[in-house]
C-alpha cells in the first residue's frame, strides 16, 4: 500500500494504469486509490486522461497494463455491465440518455425489478423512480419522456440511475458543469449522504472550490501521468493549479500586445428559437475576444450561425461591414471568414484523406482551372504551412487520421488560415491536444491576431480563455450575460456570470 | 375443404400481390384529421393545464394514471389514425360495393393480410433496435419452396412443415444478423446481399419448377384453409403471434433493451446492454417469423413457385412504418405496424372492388409512405419541442 494513513482498505483501485489509442498515450503508470467514506478529487487540465481513466474504472476501456483492483483483488471489466454488477456507477459529462423511453426506464434500463416469469414490474420501477425523485429533491414525473429535458434534469436523472443500485463507488465526471448553485447544493447533500453511507466517490470538476468543498482526498493527472495523490487539507487551490499545470500561467499563455483596429466581425441580435436568443457582439481587427460559458449554453451553435451552417431565425452578421447571407457558408468563406470547428475529427477534417487533401479543401478553386485542380499547386500550399506551423508529419500523403490530435488540429489550422481570412473563429482549439501543441496554437493564434486578424474564440477551458483573451463574452442558457474586459476577467466572474449568478451586470446589448 | 384452395389458388396469387400495396383518399383524409387532436393536445398542456386531458379512447394500460405521459398519446394517436383511416375506408367501399363485407370478403381480407401482418411484425423487431431486414421476402419464397419440395408427395404434417419453415427461416436471419451485429456491416448492405443470395438460391434450387398444390398433404393445406368458429387459422396465428410479440417487447428486459439501442445506441452500450447479441436475436426472430410465413404461404396457396413474396420486403418495410415504428429506431409498437399492414391490404383489395386502375396502387402506397415518414418528422419535432416547453416552465 503506497497509500500513508490508509485506515481502511481501498474499495477500488487502480495501480500503474496504462493505456493507449493508437499512437497516443492517454494514460501512463497511473494509480488511484479511492477509500469507502472518502470523496476523491480527479484533478487535471483538459487532455490530462481523467476521461479516460474513468472509462477504464467503468469498464469500458480495458487497460493495456496495470490492474483494477476491487476489495483487493484483481478484476477485469469486460464491459459497463462487470462494473455496474460490482457496484461502480458512473456520471458521464454528457448525459446518455434514451430519448424515446421513459424517465423511469432509462433508469432501470437493463435491470428492472421482475415479477414472475421475468415480466417487468412496471409498478415497482414507476414507484421506485418516484421515490429516488423524491430523495433528490425534484419533481420530475417518472413517466416522462427523457426527451427534451434540460440539461440539468438529464444530470438528475443519470444521478437517480446510479442512487438506484445503491452503488459502492460513484464516479462524477463534472456532474455540475450544468447545474445551478442550488441543484449543484442539492447534488452535495446526496453525495455527502451517499459517502457517510460508506459509498467512495470519484468527482471530477473544473471547479477548484467544489472540490475543497466536497472532497477529502485529490489525485493530479497531467499528460496522461501521475503527479500526485495527496489530503486536500494541507493544500490551497494555487498548490493544486502548481500540480496541474506545472509550470506557471504566463509562460503558458503568451498574449502579445496588438493595436485594436476597426470593427472585422459584428453581430447584430442573432436569435435561434429554443437555442440561443439576442445575441449581439463585435470583434475588431487584431483582438481575440473569447466565448465563454458552461456546456450546452450555445456558444457553439451561435457561432455556427455567424459561419452560416446553422440558419439563424433572426438577426445580422456583418463582415468588414458588409451584411452577410444568412445560413451560406460559402457567403461567409468570400467574406473572409474562417470557422476552425469543435469536433475536427467529424467536422473539421476528413480522415482518411491525406494532408495535403485536406488543407487544399477550403481553396480548390484556387489550386487550377477549369474545375480541374492541379496536384502540385495543392502540394505547395499544404507544404507551405505545414511549415509555418511545425506540423509534425511523415509524408504530405499521409491520412490525416494517423496524425496526433495536436497536428490534427494544426492541419485543420493549417486549412483554413490558408484561406487568408479576415476574422477566424475557432470552436474548443485546444481540446483535447497535449500541452506542448497547445502553447504552440496559443502563440499562433496570438501571432495572428497581432497581424491584425480578428479572432472570435469559443473555449470550455478558463485558464485558456483569461490567458488568451482581449475580451470575454460570457453565455448562459443561451443568452449573452456579461462582456469583459481583460482586466475585469477572472475565474470567479467568469464563472459567476456563466453560471447565471449575476445575469444583468455588464450585459452586452 | 381442401379443395377450396385449390381452386382458388391461381386467383388469389394473381390479386394476393397487388393487393398487398396501395391506398386511397383515406390515408390523405386519415392522417390530416389525425395531427390536429394530436396537437391541440399538446398545446393544452403547454398552457399549463395539465390536469384535464381527455384519457384515450384506447384501452388504458394496467396503471392507467390521469397524466399519460405525452409519448403514450402520440403513440395512440397514430395507432388511432391509422385504425380510423383503415375504418373510414371499409365503410367507404362497403356502400360503394356491399358484396366487399359479406362472409367471402372478411374472410379474403383477414387471409390477404395475416401473412403480411406477420412479416410486420418480424420487422418492427428489427427496426426497432435501428436496423432493417430486406431479405424477408427471399426468405418467404426459400421456405415456402423448401417446405414445399419437402412435403411433395408425402404425408408430413402441418406441424413439422411448419418448424421446418422456422428453421430455415432462423438460419437465414442468423447469417443477416451475425454480419450486421458482430460484423458491423450495415443493416442495408447485408440485408440487400442476402435478398439476393437467397433468391438466388431459391430459383437455382427450383429451376423452374414449381410445387403443386395436389402434391401437398391435406394436413398442411387444412392449415391454409381451415378455420375455428367460421374464422380462418392464418389471421389467428398471425393474431397469436403478434399479440405475443407485442408482449414480449413491452413486458420483458430483452424487450425494452431493444427499443434502447435503438434510441441511442452509446447510451446502450454504457448502460451495459449486450447490444449485439440482442441484434442477433432480433434477426433471428425476423427470419423465424419469415419462415413461418413461409410455411403458412405454402399452406394457403399449395402452389409455389420460386418468386413467391418476389419484393415484399419493400411492402413489409412501408406497412411497419406507415404504422408508426420509426425508421430511425426507438419508437412504435407492433401493433401500430400491424394496422399499417392491415391498411395496405385492404387498400390494394379495396381499389380493386372500386375498379381503381391498379397503376395508382403502388402510387398511393408510396405517398402514404412519405406521408407516414413526414408526420413522424414533424410530430418528433413538435414533442421535442413541447416537451422542452414544458421542462421549461
Amino acid at each position: 500500500m503506497n497509500q500513508p494513513d490508509s485506515g481502511p482498505a481501498p474499495v477500488l483501485a487502480l495501480t500503474d494504469i496504462s493505456k493507449s489509442f493508437g499512437a497516443v498515450r492517454a494514460l501512463q503508470d497511473v494509480s488511484l486509490h479511492l477509500y469507502p467514506g472518502e470523496a476523491h478529487a480527479l484533478a487535471g487540465e483538459n487532455g490530462a486522461g481523467k476521461s479516460t481513466l474513468i472509462k477504464t474504472l467503468a469498464g469500458v476501456h480495458r487497460p493495456d497494463a496495470g490492474q483494477v483492483l476491487l476489495d483487493g483483488e484483481p478484476v477485469v471489466f469486460n464491459g459497463p455491465a462487470d462494473a455496474r454488477d460490482a457496484g461502480i456507477a458512473v456520471i458521464y459529462q454528457e448525459p446518455t440518455l434514451f430519448p424515446d423511453l421513459s424517465i423511469a426506464e432509462n433508469i432501470f434500463m437493463g435491470r428492472q425489478p421482475r415479477t414472475s416469469l421475468g415480466r417487468i414490474d412496471r409498478r415497482a420501477v414507476h414507484g421506485a423512480t418516484a421515490a429516488l425523485m423524491t430523495r433528490l429533491g425534484v419533481d420530475l414525473d417518472p413517466e416522462r419522456l427523457a426527451r427534451g429535458l434540460s440539461i440539468a434534469d438529464q444530470q438528475i436523472v443519470e444521478i437517480a440511475k446510479a442512487l438506484s443500485f445503491d452503488a459502492r463507488v460513484l464516479i462524477m465526471d463534472e456532474p455540475t458543469a450544468a447545474l445551478t448553485g442550488s441543484e449543484t447544493a442539492r447534488l452535495f447533500s446526496v453525495v455527502r449522504t451517499l459517502r457517510e453511507g460508506g459509498a467512495a466517490v470519484l468527482f471530477i470538476s473544473h471547479r477548484l472550490e467544489e472540490i475543497f468543498e466536497l472532497c477529502q482526498r485529490v489525485t493530479t493527472l497531467r499528460d496522461g501521468r501521475w503527479v500526485a495523490s495527496e489530503l486536500l487539507g494541507g493544500l490551497t487551490e494555487d498548490d493544486l493549479v502548481r500540480r496541474m499545470v506545472g509550470r506557471d500561467l504566463d509562460e503558458l499563455y503568451p498574449k502579445q500586445a496588438t493595436t485594436v483596429g476597426g470593427t472585422a466581425l459584428s453581430v447584430r441580435r442573432l436569435t435561434r428559437e429554443g437555442v440561443f436568443r439576442d445575441v449581439s457582439f463585435e470583434v475588431r481587427e487584431g483582438e481575440i475576444v473569447a466565448l465563454a460559458g458552461l456546456v450546452g449554453a450555445g456558444r457553439s451553435e451561435v457561432v455556427q450561425a455567424v459561419f452560416g451552417v446553422d440558419k439563424a431565425d433572426a438577426g445580422e452578421v456583418h463582415v468588414g461591414g458588409e451584411r452577410l447571407r444568412a445560413g451560406s457558408p460559402t457567403a461567409a468563406m468570400a467574406a473572409g471568414v474562417a470557422l476552425v470547428p469543435e469536433d475536427r475529427r467529424q467536422r473539421g477534417l476528413v480522415m482518411e484523406a491525406s494532408i495535403e487533401r485536406n488543407i487544399g479543401l477550403t481553396g480548390l478553386d484556387r489550386l487550377g482551372s477549369g474545375g480541374l485542380v492541379r496536384r502540385a499547386l495543392e502540394r505547395g500550399r499544404a507544404t507551405d504551412w505545414a511549415v509555418k506551423l511545425q506540423l509534425k508529419y511523415n509524408r504530405l500523403s499521409d491520412a490525416v487520421g494517423v496524425l496526433s490530435g495536436g497536428n490534427q488540429q494544426k492541419v485543420v489550422l493549417a486549412k483554413w488560415l490558408a484561406t487568408d481570412p479576415a476574422v477566424l473563429i475557432v470552436d474548443e482549439p485546444t481540446r483535447g491536444i497535449d500541452v506542448g501543441t497547445k502553447a504552440e496554437v496559443h502563440r499562433l493564434l496570438s501571432s495572428l491576431a497581432a497581424e491584425g486578424l480578428a479572432v472570435l474564440m469559443v473555449s470550455s477551458d478558463l485558464p485558456e480563455v483569461l490567458g488568451m483573451a482581449d475580451r470575454v463574452l460570457v453565455m448562459h442558457e443561451g443568452r449573452l450575460v456579461a462582456e469583459l474586459p481583460r482586466a475585469e476577467a477572472t475565474e470567479e466572474t467568469v464563472m459567476a456570470a456563466a453560471t447565471g449568478r449575476l445575469a444583468g451586470e455588464g450585459a452586452a446589448a | 375443404m381442401t379443395d377450396l384452395p385449390r381452386l382458388r389458388s391461381p386467383a388469389q396469387r394473381d390479386c394476393l400481390r397487388p393487393r398487398a400495396r396501395c391506398a386511397d383518399r383515406p390515408p390523405a383524409a386519415g392522417a390530416a384529421p389525425a395531427k390536429q387532436p394530436r396537437h391541440r393536445r399538446f398545446t393544452r398542456k403547454d398552457s399549463g393545464v395539465t390536469a384535464t386531458i381527455e384519457s384515450p379512447p384506447a384501452a388504458p394500460e394496467a396503471d392507467g394514471r390521469s397524466a399519460r405521459s405525452l409519448m403514450d398519446l402520440v403513440f395512440r394517436a397514430r395507432e388511432l389514425s391509422i385504425g380510423g383511416a383503415l375504418l373510414v375506408l371499409i365503410l367507404g367501399t362497403w356502400l360503394a360495393n356491399p358484396s366487399f363485407l359479406d362472409d367471402q370478403g372478411i374472410k379474403d381480407l383477414l387471409l390477404n393480410s395475416s401473412i403480411l401482418v406477420l412479416l410486420a411484425a418480424g420487422q418492427s423487431v428489427v427496426v426497432i433496435t435501428r436496423n432493417i431486414d430486406l431479405s424477408v421476402g427471399s426468405v418467404v419464397g426459400l421456405t415456402a419452396f423448401a417446405c414445399g419440395s419437402f412435403v411433395s408427395g408425402t404425408d408430413h404434417s402441418a406441424l413439422t412443415t411448419v418448424l421446418l419453415g422456422i428453421g430455415l427461416g432462423v438460419l437465414c436471419g442468423l447469417v443477416s444478423g451475425l454480419l450486421v451485429s458482430f460484423g458491423k456491416v450495415p443493416a442495408l448492405v447485408v440485408t440487400l446481399g442476402m435478398l439476393y443470395v437467397i433468391q438466388g438460391i431459391d430459383h437455382a434450387w427450383a429451376h423452374g419448377e414449381q410445387i403443386n398444390a395436389s402434391n401437398v398433404p391435406d394436413d398442411v393445406l387444412g392449415l391454409g384453409s381451415g378455420s375455428i368458429l367460421g374464422i380462418p387459422y392464418l389471421p389467428l396465428i398471425s393474431a397469436a403471434v403478434l399479440a405475443g410479440t407485442a408482449y414480449y417487447l413491452r413486458t420483458y428486459r430483452g424487450g425494452r433493451e431493444l427499443y434502447a439501442i435503438g434510441s441511442n445506441p452509446e447510451a446502450a452500450r454504457l448502460a451495459g446492454i449486450p447490444i449485439r447479441r440482442r441484434v442477433l436475436a432480433a434477426y433471428a426472430f425476423s427470419g423465424a417469423v419469415a419462415g413461418f410465413a413461409g410455411a403458412l404461404w405454402l399452406a394457403r396457396f399449395g402452389t409455389v413457385v420460386a418468386d413467391a413474396a418476389n419484393g415484399w420486403e419493400l411492402t413489409v418495410v412501408s406497412s411497419v412504418v406507415v404504422g408508426g415504428v420509426a425508421i430511425t429506431g426507438g419508437v412504435g409498437t407492433v401493433w401500430g405496424a400491424a394496422l399499417g399492414a392491415l391498411l395496405l391490404t385492404t387498400m390494394g383489395s379495396a381499389l380493386v372492388v372500386l375498379k381503381v386502375d391498379s397503376f395508382w396502387q403502388q402510387a398511393i402506397t408510396g405517398v402514404l409512405l412519405l406521408a407516414a415518414i413526414t408526420t413522424d418528422r414533424i410530430v418528433n419535432l413538435r414533442t421535442t419541442s413541447a416537451l422542452r416547453k414544458r421542462s421549461r416552465r
